[in-house]
């Protein structure tokens, strides 16, 4: 968050955002399951401006072998932004922010995958930002769900992320790139949606209690708008496969 | 070292009495490429960008336009580069990491196949001479492998720079983003493996597993020669079969030519 810059009006006079939003209202979102032939499950995503594609490898042995749980499956989860994905070019290759987003988006699923099926496994998790416009980590979450449930990984439950935040004063759902850039806060969450609780939450900026609440509530709500769109896809994918086409 | 694959024996033997028949396991010619297609500006934050799709093969190539300081011996030249990188998302065999072998072989066959051609007016980059210039960085993504992987970065490589914009209005906003000036040569590239005897052009996943050796040629509208490489294993060429197969890649070029046709920014 860089803190409101006063030359930038983020909410108009009625209340509108930038691009016509209401303030609990999602950018569009749109995903297709079973993108790629070599990933054993895969997903593209297209939220906004974000293009997002997901691929999980495994269960498979784990390597390096001292990586690996004797008891339980252990899951990576790479998150890697493409180069010509934002404006400035990104240097390829890691770096802290993107190894933190794995970190917690890996835990995040560590809570709905069935581990202890797979002892010294990996469920290996890899998705790509093609095209950046705030929301990637969500996006990654929400596209790499699909992909594991294309897998046939077993899991508990489906896994939504979505952002909620504050810009322009007010509290509003899934930050477009100018609120993200110049707004007030941004909280980032994932759930899992079989038993509503949270999986993924980060927050930074400057949010009164009463704020974080009803950014909690967007968010949550966002979800759940969000595992619709999910289970939309891979009915469609299954509908593809029965008909014989995939 | 990594999740390796490894091609069975009976599928190997498969392959290789197929191409002694002169037949391949998804009934092509020999001569013959899969179904490809060209995406052109798929990406918005990019100065240019294609996808390519080969078979199943898949890669997204995208340019970005930086000013940067010329180097010492080309004062009045832009720059450029060119990354590849095997991303872990295309095959449960790639890793992440910095680039290795292959990946590097790769970026540097795009990036002469590009350089030598001279596909890019570099002079036409110098903002100043001896202090400004237009550095264009083109990196390409490997989102799904099923084989030649060359062709197809060198493909998405060619469309996304003919794509591309100067974004001069970033620095200048008075002016107007223009297109990349592109020379009017094209080189366009044909990768053929060698199994046994016989040469095939765009191999397939099984086909490079199993050829013994690969040959890169980029050829031009005129039919001129504009790059090769041998790679790809311990086999070897004669000298028929290397002249041939230059023959061959200006015969197939053309059609590769064609999908390229239309894409300016």
């Amino acid at each position: 968050m860089m803190g409101g810059t006063a030359d930038i009006e983020l909410i108009d006079k009625k209340g509108k955002r930038l691009d016509g939003r209401k303030a609990d209202e999602m950018r569009p979102v749109t995903i297709e399951a079973g993108v790629l032939k070599r990933a054993n499950g895969s997903a593209y995503l297209e939220w906004g401006g974000n293009k997002v594609l997901a691929g999980v490898f495994g269960p498979r042995e784990a390597i390096p072998r001292h990586s690996q749980d004797a008891t339980k499956a252990i899951v990576n989860f790479r998150y890697n932004m493409a180069p010509f994905s934002v404006d400035d070019r990104k240097r390829p290759g890691p770096d802290r922010r993107s190894s933190e987003i794995g970190k917690v988006a890996a835990e995040a699923f560590a809570n709905v995958i069935v581990l202890e099926q797979f002892p010294r496994a990996s469920v290996d998790i890899v998705v790509e930002i093609l095209e950046a416009a705030a929301g990637t980590r969500c996006a990654a979450i929400t596209a790499a769900s699909v992909a594991l449930a294309d897998a046939g990984i077993p899991m508990k439950g489906m896994v939504a992320s979505c952002a909620a935040g504050k810009a322009g004063g007010k509290v509003v759902l899934d930050l477009a790139q100018k609120e993200d850039n110049f707004g007030e806060a941004d909280v980032p969450l994932a759930m899992n949606m079989t038993t509503g609780e949270v999986v993924l939450l980060q927050m930074d900026g400057d949010l009164s209690p009463k704020e974080f609440e009803t950014a909690l509530d967007y968010a949550m709500k966002g979800c759940k708008d969000i595992y619709e769109i999910q289970k939309k896809a891979l009915l469609t994918r299954y509908q593809r496969v029965i008909e014989g086409e995939a | 070292m990594g999740h390796d694959i490894v091609l069975s024996d009976i599928k190997r033997d498969y392959v290789h009495r197929l191409a002694a028949e002169g037949r391949r396991e998804d009934g092509r010619g020999f001569l013959e490429f899969r179904n490809v297609e060209v995406r052109p500006g798929i990406i918005g934050k990019a100065e240019g960008s294609a996808e390519v799709l080969l078979g199943s093969t898949r890669v997204l190539a995208g340019v970005k336009m930086i000013i940067g300081t010329p180097y010492p011996d080309t004062p009045d030249k832009g720059a450029m580069a060119t990354g590849v990188e095997l991303n872990p998302i295309a095959a449960p065999d790639f890793e992440s990491g910095p680039p290795r072998e292959k990946a590097i072989e790769l970026g540097r066959v795009v990036d002469r196949g590009i350089r030598e051609s001279g596909l890019i007016d570099m002079k036409a980059l110098c903002i100043e001479p001896g202090e400004k210039i237009w550095m264009a960085f083109i990196d390409i993504d490997i989102l799904d492998f099923d084989g030649n992987l060359f062709d197809a970065c060198s493909l998405a490589a060619t469309a996304a720079l003919l794509d591309a914009k100067v974004p001069i209005s970033q620095v200048d906003e008075t002016k107007k983003d223009y297109p990349l000036p592109i020379s009017e040569i094209i080189p366009i590239q044909t990768t053929f493996a060698k199994l046994g005897d016989a040469i095939m052009v765009d191999p397939s996943l099984n086909e490079e597993q199993c050829m013994d050796v690969r040959l890169t040629v980029s050829t031009d509208q005129n039919g001129n020669i504009r790059a090769m490489q041998k790679g790809g294993g311990s086999g070897s060429f004669s000298r028929d079969e290397i002249l041939e197969t230059c023959r061959k890649a200006r015969d197939i070029q053309v059609g590769l030519r064609s999908l390229l046709e239309g894409i300016r920014a």
